[in-house]
C-alpha cells in the first residue's frame, strides 16, 4: 500500500467490539442521495419487497418525485431459478433504457442476490454489451455493510470506470471531464474579462482527485478552498454526470471527503495505483484545516492564511459554543461519521464518553483518530471509548446510568429517549446536511444545538419525563 | 422479476411485527440482516411512540451464511427473555430467512426449554403473503396457541358472560386511524349495552386470551386483519361473528342490526332500532348532511376511490349511496381478496380496478379526471400532480395520517369525520376551479395592494351588483382583474358588461 506520508501515531484510544445488535439504515439507502448526485444515472435495486419497503418509507416524499431508481423485485420463480436471471434483468433494463435512457445503470446487489449467489458481476458485462449502456455493480447489502458504506461500495465500483488520460483523447472529452474547473473559471472569466488560462494561479503539483459524494455547493466550496492554496482539483469521484467521471492515472493523488470510504480508497490504491493522502476529514473548521494542511504538506506547499481562517470561523460560532460547552454527547453509532463529529464536538468543548460506530477502519481513519486523540489532550478531556458494532440494548443501559446531555441516535430510539427526558439528535440528519468545510461548521452546530435550544425553551413547563414508570428498555 | 417503484402492502414480516408489537409484553425477534429493523423507525416516528418498540433482530451476517445461525437465534431469544421478561417472544422470519431455509422451528423448540416466556415461530412465508395476510395469520396463530394451551391445562373459563359481551378483533399498531376507531367502537358497544370482553391485539395481554370464549360474539371491523381469528373461533368454539364494517351511516346501522340478531339468537331481548334512529337522525350529522344543500351541490360529481378492501369498499358505498356522488372507479390493492371487493362495490361504481401497480391507478385517474380522489398517500401525490384534491382513506400513510386529535372512521362520529373529509376535498377543488376561471392566484401584476380603496375607477350600480354575486373568496381577485382590464382599455366606469368582458378576456 502506498499510503502517502503515513506516519504511525501512538494509539491510546480504547477500542471495543460488541455484539452488533444495533439499529442502522440498510446500505441500499445510498441510492437516495447518489441518484440525485449523479444526474444521468439509474439505480436498480435487485432485491425483495423488504428492500423496497425500506426505501419507500425511508425516502419519504422523494419517492413521489419520480426518482431514477426502481426495485427489480425478486419473485419466487427467481429464487428457485425457474426464471432465468439474465433474461429477466435484460427485460427490465430494456424497459429502463426505453423509459429513462440513462447514461449508466447501477445494479445494487442485496442480501437476497448474495444468498442465492446471483452472479451480477458476471451478468453485467454481457448485458452491457448487448444494450449499450454501462452497468455498474455494487453489492450494498445488509449482510456485509451498514448505511453509508453503501456509497462506498458504489464508488469503489465506479472507480474502475474512471478513464485514464490515455483513453481520453479528444479535446471535447477533456473539456467534459473537467466540469468543475469549467464551472469555476466561468465566473472568473466574466469577472476579469480574460479568456480562461487560470492555470498560472495553481502551483505545480501532481493530479489530485477527491472522492466522496457531497452536495454541489460543497464541491464548489472545497474546490475554491484548495484553489486559495494554489491546489488544483483534478476531478471528483463521483461527478454530476456519469459521463464526466474524472481521469485517473497511475501515481495520481487521491483524498477522501468522508470517513466511510475505505473500500473506495483501497480500490483507488490497489487497482488504480493512486496515492492516498491520509488526513482527518474536512468536518468542522479543525478538520477542514487539518485536511487542507495535509494536502499542502504532501505537495510541499506552504499553507496560506489557514490559521486565521480557522480562528475566524471559531469566533463566528461562539453563540453556539456557549450552549454546548461542558455538555456531554453520546454517539450510539450508525453512519460512520461518528469519529469526525466527536472530534469536532470535543474541540467545541463537549465531552464524549462513548463513540459507537458500525465499522472502524483504523488505517483509513488513522489520521482522524490521531487528531481525535490530540484534540482530547489539547482540551484536557478524557479519551472516549470507541465501540465497534455496538449493542443498542447495552448502550441504553449505559445512557440510563450516565444521563448524557445529548444522545446522537437513530429514529428508532429518539422518541423513546425524549419521553424519558434525554435530549436526542437524529443521526441521519448529519448524512444529509451540508457538514463539510469551513463554511458549514455552523450547520453542524445548528443540528447539535437544536434539541438543547428547543428543550431549554420548554424547560420550565415541568413535563420532561413523559412515561409513567421507568420501564425497562 | 418485477420492476417496481412503489408498493401498497409491505412485506410479510411487517404484518407479524404489527401484531406482536400491538400486544402488551410481547417481543418479536426478527431473523434478518442488519438494517431490516426499519419497522422500529416507522413505529417510533409515525405513531410517535414513547416506548421502545419491542422488536429486535437476530442478525444474519456472513458468518451465519457460512455456518448457519447455530446458537445465535436461541441465545438472542433467551437473552431477551432475561432482559425484558416478555410473556411471549415471536420469532419472525423475513425474506432472507425464507431462502436460507434454516430450521427456525427447531430453534423455537430449543429456546422454549430455556426461556421463561413462551416462544412461537410466526407461520408466514415472505414469498406467498403480504403484510396484511401475515398480520391476519399471526393474530390467529397467537390466539389459537393460547386457547389450545388453556384447554390442555383446563384453564379456559367455561360459559359466557352474564350480559351480552363482545371481543373486538383487529386493531393494530400502524393501522389507519385504528386507535380512534377502537375508542369509537368501544363507545358504541357501551351505548348498545354490550360489555367489552376483550379488544385484541392492541394493548391486550396474551395471558387474557384464554377468556376470549366468554364473549357472546366477535366483531371484526376490518376486512384485512381479524377474519381468520374470528373464523377460527367460530369453527372451534361456535362463536358467531359480525364482519360488517360500521363505516358510514348505512353500514353502521347494518352492523348494529346484525349484532342485534346475533345477541337475540342467544336469548337476550334487545332492540336497537330506536338507538339507530336517534343516532342517525339527531346525534350524527352525516344523515342530515346528505340532505342539506351543500351535499346537493356534490350530486353527480365524479370521484375515484382506491385503498385497502375495507376502506375503499366502505368509502365507495358512502359516496354513492349516502352522498349521491358518482364513483367512476373503485379499486383496491388487496388482490388476494378481489372477489369480495367486486361483490361489495359492483353496484356502486362504473368500474372496478384490482391492482398493486401504482402506475395503473395513476393512469386511470389521469384519464377519468375526477373532481376528487379518495385514496392512499400515493394517490394524494397523483392528485397533486394532476391538480385534483385527494382525501386519504387508507394505508400506506404518512405521519400526518396519525393525527393527535380524535379522528375515527368507524361508527357515528366516524361518519361525521368522513363528511368533513369528503366535503373539504370537494370544496377545495371547487375553490381552485373558481380561482382558475377568474384569473388564478397570480397577483404579481396587481394594480393596488388594497382590496377596494382609492381606485380611480367607478363601479356602476349594476356592476357592483354583479360583483357581489361572485363568491366571497374570489371576489377581491375578480375585482382586481376587472379593474386592471378596464384600465388597460381606458374604461373609467365599470358596468356589468365590463365585468363579464373582463372575465371572458381573462378566460381567453
Amino acid at each position: 500500500m502506498t499510503l502517502a506520508n503515513a506516519k504511525p501515531e501512538a494509539q491510546n484510544l480504547e477500542f471495543e467490539c460488541d455484539t452488533g445488535n444495533y439499529h442502522t439504515f440498510c446500505p441500499i439507502s445510498c441510492v437516495a442521495w447518489l441518484y440525485q448526485k449523479i444526474e444521468d444515472s439509474f439505480f436498480l435495486v435487485i432485491g425483495t419487497k423488504t428492500c423496497g419497503y425500506f426505501l419507500q418509507n425511508a425516502m419519504g416524499v422523494m419517492i413521489f418525485a419520480e426518482p431514477r431508481y426502481a426495485m427489480a423485485e425478486l419473485e419466487e420463480g427467481d429464487i428457485s431459478a425457474q426464471l432465468n436471471d439474465y433474461a429477466e434483468l435484460k427485460r427490465l433494463c430494456d424497459q429502463i433504457k426505453r423509459d429513462r435512457n440513462p447514461s449508466v445503470i447501477v445494479w445494487i446487489g442485496t442480501c437476497t442476490t448474495e444468498i442465492i449467489k446471483m452472479d451480477l458481476e458476471g451478468l453485467a458485462p454481457r448485458l452491457e454489451a448487448e444494450i449499450g449502456i454501462p452497468i455498474v455493480v455494487a453489492r450494498a447489502n445488509g449482510l456485509d455493510y451498514a448505511f453509508t458504506q453503501g456509497e462506498d461500495t458504489v464508488l469503489a465500483a465506479m472507480a474502475h470506470r474512471c478513464p485514464t488520460s490515455a483513453e481520453v483523447k479528444t479535446e471535447e472529452e477533456k473539456e467534459e471531464r473537467n466540469g468543475i474547473q469549467k464551472l469555476l473559471s466561468f465566473g472568473r472569466k466574466k469577472e476579469d474579462g480574460a479568456t480562461a488560462a487560470t492555470d498560472s494561479e495553481y502551483k505545480d503539483h501532481p493530479n489530485l482527485v477527491l472522492f466522496g459524494s457531497v452536495p454541489d455547493p460543497i464541491v464548489t466550496q472545497m474546490t475554491l478552498e484548495l484553489k486559495k492554496q494554489g491546489i488544483k482539483v483534478g476531478g471528483w469521484l463521483p461527478t454530476k454526470r456519469y459521463t464526466e467521471l474524472p481521469v485517473l492515472d497511475e501515481g495520481d493523488y487521491v483524498i477522501g471527503m468522508n470517513p466511510f470510504l475505505s473500500r473506495t480508497a483501497t480500490t483507488l490504491m490497489r487497482r488504480r495505483k493512486c496515492k492516498l493522502i491520509g488526513a482527518p476529514f474536512p468536518i468542522g473548521p479543525d478538520g477542514t484545516r487539518a485536511w487542507i494542511e495535509k494536502i499542502c504538506s504532501v505537495f510541499n506547499i506552504e499553507p496560506q492564511g489557514l490559521e486565521e481562517r480557522e480562528a475566524k470561523i471559531w469566533e463566528s460560532l461562539e453563540d453556539y459554543l456557549a450552549i454546548i460547552r461542558g455538555k456531554s454527547v453520546y454517539f450510539m453509532g450508525d453512519n460512520l461519521l461518528e469519529i469526525s463529529l466527536a472530534r469536532f464536538l470535543i474541540r467545541c468543548g463537549m465531552t464524549v464518553p462513548e463513540i459507537g460506530i458500525p465499522y472502524m477502519d483504523k488505517r483509513y481513519q488513522g489520521a482522524e483518530l490521531a487528531l481525535l486523540e490530540k484534540t482530547c489532550h489539547d482540551m484536557g478531556t478524557a479519551l472516549p471509548k470507541i465501540i465497534e458494532k455496538p449493542d443498542n440494548y447495552n448502550q441504553l443501559q449505559r445512557i440510563k446510568a450516565t444521563q448524557p446531555d445529548l444522545v446522537i441516535t437513530g429514529m428508532a430510539h429518539a422518541n423513546p429517549l425524549e419521553a424519558r427526558g434525554i435530549n436526542t439528535k437524529w443521526s441521519v440528519e448529519f448524512t444529509f446536511a451540508q457538514i463539510h468545510g469551513f463554511t458549514n461548521a455552523r450547520d453542524i452546530l445548528e443540528l447539535v444545538t437544536r434539541p438543547l435550544r428547543r428543550n431549554s425553551s420548554l424547560k420550565d413547563l415541568g413535563w420532561d419525563k413523559l412515561v409513567k414508570e421507568e420501564a425497562t428498555v | 422479476m418485477k420492476l417496481a417503484y412503489w408498493m401498497y402492502a409491505g412485506p410479510a414480516h411487517i404484518g407479524t411485527l404489527r401484531i406482536a408489537s400491538s400486544f402488551k409484553n410481547v417481543h418479536a425477534i426478527m431473523h434478518a440482516p442488519l438494517g431490516d429493523d426499519y419497522f422500529n423507525v416507522m413505529r417510533s416516528m409515525l405513531e410517535r411512540e414513547r416506548d421502545f418498540t419491542p422488536v429486535t433482530t437476530s442478525i444474519v451476517d456472513r458468518n451465519v451464511l457460512a455456518r448457519g445461525s447455530q446458537e445465535k437465534v436461541v441465545d438472542n431469544i433467551t437473552r431477551k427473555d432475561q432482559e425484558e421478561h416478555p410473556d411471549l417472544i415471536v420469532l419472525t422470519p423475513t425474506c432472507t430467512s425464507s431462502i436460507l431455509q434454516e430450521d427456525l422451528q427447531n430453534f423455537v423448540e430449543r429456546a422454549n426449554l430455556d426461556a421463561q416466556c413462551d416462544v412461537l415461530l410466526a407461520d408466514v412465508n415472505h414469498y406467498r403473503v403480504n403484510e396484511l395476510q401475515a398480520a391476519d395469520r399471526t393474530l390467529q396463530q397467537i390466539v389459537q396457541y393460547y386457547l389450545d394451551r388453556a384447554d390442555r391445562k383446563g384453564e379456559r373459563p367455561e360459559g359466557k358472560t352474564e350480559k351480552p359481551s363482545v371481543n373486538i378483533i383487529g386493531f393494530t399498531t400502524l393501522g389507519f386511524h385504528n386507535n380512534h376507531d377502537a375508542t369509537e367502537l368501544k363507545k358504541l358497544m357501551t351505548d348498545l349495552g354490550i360489555e367489552i370482553n376483550a379488544v385484541i391485539p392492541e394493548k391486550a395481554s396474551v395471558q387474557d386470551l384464554k377468556n376470549l370464549t366468554r364473549a357472546w360474539f366477535n366483531l371484526v371491523p376490518y376486512r384485512e386483519i381479524g377474519p381468520q381469528t374470528a373464523q377460527y373461533l367460530e369453527d372451534r368454539f361456535g362463536m358467531p361473528f359480525v364482519d360488517i364494517t360500521p363505516m358510514g351511516i348505512v353500514e353502521t346501522a347494518r352492523c348494529i342490526r346484525k349484532i342485534q340478531q346475533v345477541v337475540r339468537s342467544q336469548g337476550a331481548e334487545v332492540n336497537y332500532e330506536g338507538f339507530i334512529d336517534e343516532q342517525t337522525r339527531f346525534v350524527s350529522n352525516a344523515a342530515w348532511f346528505s340532505r342539506s344543500i351543500d351535499c346537493q351541490n356534490l350530486t353527480g360529481k365524479k370521484a375515484v376511490v382506491f385503498g385497502d378492501s375495507t376502506h375503499a369498499a366502505a368509502m365507495t358505498k358512502i359516496l354513492a349511496r349516502e352522498m349521491g356522488i358518482h364513483v367512476v372507479l373503485a379499486g383496491t390493492y388487496c388482490k388476494y381478496d378481489a372477489d369480495w371487493f367486486q361483490d361489495q362495490v359492483g353496484e356502486f361504481c362504473d368500474e372496478v380496478l384490482i391492482s398493486e401497480d401504482n402506475g395503473a391507478i395513476a393512469d386511470k385517474i389521469a384519464k377519468l379526471e375526477p373532481s376528487a380522489i379518495f385514496g392512499t398517500q400515493m394517490e394524494r401525490h397523483v392528485g397533486k400532480r394532476l391538480n385534483i384534491p385527494c382525501g386519504v382513506i387508507a394505508a400506506p400513510i404518512h405521519i400526518q395520517n396519525f393525527p393527535v386529535g380524535y379522528r375515527p372512521f368507524l361508527g357515528y362520529e366516524g361518519a361525521n369525520q368522513i363528511v368533513d373529509l369528503v366535503y373539504n376535498s370537494f370544496t377545495l377543488g371547487m375553490e381552485d376551479h373558481l380561482l382558475e376561471i377568474f384569473g388564478g392566484h397570480d397577483t404579481k401584476e396587481g394594480i393596488t395592494k388594497t382590496m377596494s380603496a382609492d381606485s380611480d375607477l367607478t363601479w356602476t350600480k349594476d356592476g357592483l351588483t354583479e360583483l357581489n354575486r361572485i363568491p366571497g373568496f374570489v371576489r377581491g381577485k375578480v375585482k382586481r382583474n376587472t379593474e386592471k382590464f378596464a384600465r388597460e382599455r381606458g374604461v373609467s366606469e365599470i358596468s356589468a358588461e365590463v365585468l363579464y368582458a373582463a372575465k371572458e378576456a381573462v378566460g381567453a
